[in-house]
């Protein structure tokens, strides 16, 4: 049979980068097709090639065996060709109607818009595949789950057969990334083919139908879920063996390093988003702060470090009260921090490599003699630091912006863990990363914490909190809900709290099903 | 899985915003206080204001006169004041609270022409009608940025392509001598500079807050010169014929409210008639939703097969049609001659009219009729021969925009990608 969709040598060159080298790729009718591999290898290129948004330099596209040629997301469209994109794209002061009706609008008596009868055929659309919405719901209003159902129905509308999924579970909890898993098999079941692309590997041996790996812009395997597993997988992927599991030991937690008291921080436009937090963090502790993002880990954090002014409670480091103190003040005291945002809040990009290894100790000695920077030292610093942190780059001197996610990252671990430190603060310290990096940052994270550092980890990916911490807090709706040891819990129970469920609930729940062991 | 309660149900996160409520309310209680204080203390229970309700020069729609007691009119408008600054204390008024903002220095405004027209007689209606043609430009100016910012294009150009308006419709008028060509004349030359801050704000974009006021001091140099070396050496260059007063049959009739709404300026009517459209076509036509679109986030509409930079021009150029005929109204509507700087920043008093009515056509208007009335008072308390300067009250309307704008306003109203020029990857 003809497959519903084709590539043929498909090859994408940016300045400088070969993002797309020769990928040929077949996709059949009512088949759900994962694409593999880290940030960087090509697939969103891709698949943006494939929307109409980049042009090949080289090859072509098939459709039902018929050669087309995709210049616009409006062709792709025209073409049954849609896409579910890793960032919503929806209005949120819009309905749900009004979202999916644009571009493609129901109209009456010329011009006017026809809200009803759109509605009517969202709600068809809604009942075939089980996708619960409200059409005079308002995006704003709506959970992320539903929103993306939202994009879903959007291209249903538009009558896609082939849907292409970026990255779709970034967003979600792990429940709603099961309820997306099957709508995704009701759509490939009547008949939609679908493109899956992402770099988790549990979720492709638990959806897809076959599995195509590209690494570095280049297709180097395919394979199907019974054939492989999770090692096999990332071994493709990265192109080489890696150790997926983290080696750690148990250990008695220590004294009290750090702890906060009814903390209470407001966002930008005044909403409480962190709603009366406690927590306490020992020495050789790792405290996982479990929790979907955007419920408040990004405000704590904020406060936590000194960026953001809390607007009631205390927090203590060192038995010393920090509730109002800079953050270089912060950071004196021996604590550490590594921000979500690497480029934003983590490093000056265009500043060489040595200059972001010293961000927080310029101003003293030996890297200053008064307010002359000592450059042979800074320089001699960051050479040991490439060398101990594995550092990929050219040189010293290279601005920090030319490099690759993961050295970016190791620039910044190097910077804050080469300090003498005694509590760290890790936001999502492995965003974005591919396989090996995060291998690395973990193995470093949990060497801290054997030294006896106290270390607070937030991470919306559930796999990092269950392999690194010791004890596992939920945070939902700026609130702690939960706080428990990790060894008491399993993975899917802190799944069910990060969805909110009451920890009671979520502990009886977790119980009558088959664990599933934690990756 | 099962259905699971959750542990905080979907409501959203409980809203601090008590300053803005605090504050809105104290402001309000503070208007009561002072009606209270400086206005009812001072006058004698016998006093009585008399309104005159037919404005000058008109014989149809005639009214009898309003005679108020003076002092029971200022304790009710006190006490008003007072009770929705608690109501908003206590409980709020939500998006309604701009509103009752402006309800209450409307309160202040008329309780201070109350008292200073205690035992004399003021033409109240002849100073709605003035109130309602200052409101002309001034909501004019909102429709136009409303227009182009719900586009995603800032255009606070808006003061500078009214001023070129006028003196275009003043100079073509004149040479035509027919107020609609002139008027013609006043939309074409601002859609032009309109036109050039599309390309240079969607083109080029470059920021469009620069290239507003670039375009402003552009059009104030050129219209000085262009006014000083022809139009004021050459008077027949600078006597537009005016667009007369138009009664509306049947309409005009209506006691007061006939002579200040139907029996009036064209622009009145071409204002109302374009609230009308503007509403209807931005948020119950195709067209509207996809203008709204490309102003709230362009990348999805163009994902969608939506020509995000040909939107973006026609709002601007739309904006430009508007600005213009709220420029030609100075000339060809209200003075009949050019004079430099004319529209005396009602193009920005726009822009907050806009602001202030949250970026919809019936806001806008409420905001420019409140602008306008205070503008009005000015010049009607110089013929009572008030002993206070009519500035002072003047200044109210601007007062509580600034007290809107300064961060009080409901944020998120604002178009989300208003200002952010769009490039396609």
């Amino acid at each position: 049979m003809t497959p519903i969709l084709q590539l043929k040598g498909i090859t994408k060159r940016f300045p400088g980068v070969l993002a797309n080298d020769h990928i040929d790729l077949d996709l059949h009718k009512g088949e759900i097709l994962a694409l593999l591999g880290e940030n960087g290898a090509g697939k969103t290129t891709l698949m943006n090639i494939l929307y109409g948004l980049y042009q090949p330099d080289e090859g072509e596209i098939l459709i039902g065996g018929e050669k087309v040629i995709i210049n616009s997301p409006t062709d792709a469209i025209n073409a049954g060709i849609g896409m579910v994109h890793q960032h919503f794209m929806l209005i949120p002061v819009f309905t749900v109607t009004e979202n999916v009706m644009l571009g493609e609008e129901t109209v009456k008596y010329g011009d006017f818009l026809d809200r009803k009868k759109a509605a009517k055929r969202i709600m068809d659309i809604s009942k075939k595949y089980n996708l619960q919405v409200a059409p005079n719901d308002y995006i704003r209003d709506l959970p992320v789950g539903v929103q993306q159902r939202v994009e879903i129905i959007k291209l249903l509308y538009r009558d896609a057969e082939i849907l292409i999924f970026d990255e779709p579970t970034a967003v979600l909890t792990p429940q709603e990334a099961d309820e997306l898993f099957s709508i995704m098999r009701s759509l490939s079941d009547q008949g939609n083919s679908i493109i899956f692309i992402t770099h988790k590997l549990r979720e492709v041996l638990d959806i897809a139908d076959r599995i195509m790996v590209i690494r570095r812009g280049a297709v180097v395997g395919g394979t199907t879920p019974d054939q492989a597993d999770k090692n096999s997988l990332a071994a493709m992927m990265v192109g080489r063996e890696v150790n997926l599991e983290v080696e750690k030991t148990e250990k008695e937690a220590g004294d009290l390093v750090f702890s906060v008291k009814g903390l209470v921080v407001a966002d930008k436009f005044q909403n409480i988003v962190v709603n009366n937090v406690s927590l306490n963090v020992h020495a050789g502790e790792i405290v996982g702060i479990a929790g979907v993002q955007g419920n408040g880990q990004t405000e704590l954090v904020e406060a936590i470090t000194g960026l953001r002014k809390s607007a009631e409670g205390e927090i203590t480091l060192l038995s010393q009260d920090i509730t109002k103190a800079s953050p270089r003040q912060i950071t004196e005291l021996g604590s550490a921090h590594v921000p979500e945002d690497r480029q934003a809040d983590g490093l000056v990009l265009p500043f060489p490599v040595a200059e972001n290894l010293v961000l927080c100790t310029y101003y003293k000695e030996p890297f200053s003699k008064g307010v002359i920077l000592q450059y042979k030292t800074i320089l001699d610093h960051a050479e040991k630091l490439i060398e101990d942190f594995d550092i990929r780059t050219p040189s010293a001197m290279t601005p920090v912006s030319s490099l690759s996610g993961g050295n970016q990252q190791k620039v910044i671990i190097a910077r804050e863990l080469s300090r003498p430190i005694d509590f760290l603060v890790a936001s999502q310290p492995t965003r974005g990363l591919d396989v090996g990096s995060i291998e690395y940052i973990h193995k470093r994270i949990v060497q801290k914490r054997d030294e006896g550092c106290a270390v607070l980890l937030v991470s919306p990916e559930l796999d990092e909190i269950m392999e690194l911490s010791d004890r596992i807090v939920v945070m939902y709706r700026g609130q702690i809900i939960a706080d428990l040891p990790n060894k008491d819990v399993t993975k899917e129970q802190v799944g069910l709290m990060m969805a909110g469920v009451l920890p009671e609930e979520a502990l009886a729940e977790g119980d009558q099903h088959a664990v599933e062991p934690a990756l | 899985m099962s259905t699971s309660t959750q542990a905080i149900k979907h409501e959203r996160i409980y809203e601090v915003s008590p300053t803005r409520k605090l504050v809105m309310g104290i402001i309000e209680i503070i208007i009561g206080a002072f009606i209270f204080i400086v206005f009812v203390r001072t006058v004698s229970g016998a006093a009585k204001t008399t309104f005159v309700m037919t404005p000058g020069g008109i014989n149809i729609g005639q009214a009898g006169d309003w005679i108020l007691p003076t002092q029971l009119t200022l304790i009710i408008l006190a006490a008003l004041a007072l009770i929705i600054g608690v109501v908003q204390l206590i409980r709020g008024f939500g998006h309604a609270t701009n509103a009752f903002v402006g309800l209450c220095g409307l309160f202040l405004i008329f309780s201070f022409i109350t008292w200073q027209a205690a035992d004399r007689s003021l033409n109240l209606a002849g100073m709605l009608t003035s109130a309602v043609l200052l409101a002309v430009p001034i909501t004019l100016g909102a429709f136009s940025g409303l227009l182009s910012e719900r586009a995603g294009v800032i255009n606070i150009a808006i003061e500078g392509l009214m001023l070129m308006a006028s003196m275009v419709g003043a100079l073509i008028g004149s040479l035509t001598q027919n107020a609609w060509i002139g008027l013609l004349g006043g939309i074409l030359a601002s859609v032009l500079l309109a036109g050039i801050h599309a390309v240079l704000s969607i083109k080029y974009r470059i920021n469009q807050v620069i290239s507003g006021t670039v375009i402003n001091i552009f059009a104030a140099g050129m219209t000085a010169f262009l006014s000083q070396k022809f139009l004021q050496t050459n008077q027949a260059l600078n006597s537009p014929p005016l667009f007369p007063r138009i009664p509306i049959p049947g309409l005009a009739h209506i006691p007061v409210i006939g002579p200040i709404f139907f029996n009036t300026n064209i622009f009145v009517y071409i204002m109302f008639i374009l609230l009308i459209i503007i509403q209807v076509a931005l948020f119950s036509t195709r067209w509207g939703l996809r203008l709204r679109s490309v102003g709230e986030h362009p990348k999805a509409a163009d994902t969608l097969g939506i020509k995000v930079i040909p939107t973006r021009y026609m709002a601007v150029l739309l904006s430009g049609v508007v600005a213009g005929i709220g420029g030609s109204f100075f000339t060809l509507g209200s003075v009949g001659r050019f004079e430099e700087g004319i529209t005396a920043g009602k193009g920005f008093i726009g822009l907050a009219a806009m602001i202030f009515g949250n970026w919809t056509p019936i806001g806008s208007l409420g905001a420019g009729f409140l602008f306008g009335f205070a503008d009005a008072i000015g010049s009607k308390l110089s013929l009572l021969g008030s002993n206070i300067p009519a500035q002072f009250m003047g200044m109210t309307p601007y007062l509580i925009t600034m007290i809107v704008l300064a961060g009080f306003i409901g944020k998120g109203q604002a178009p989300a990608a208003d200002g952010e020029p769009y490039e396609k990857e």
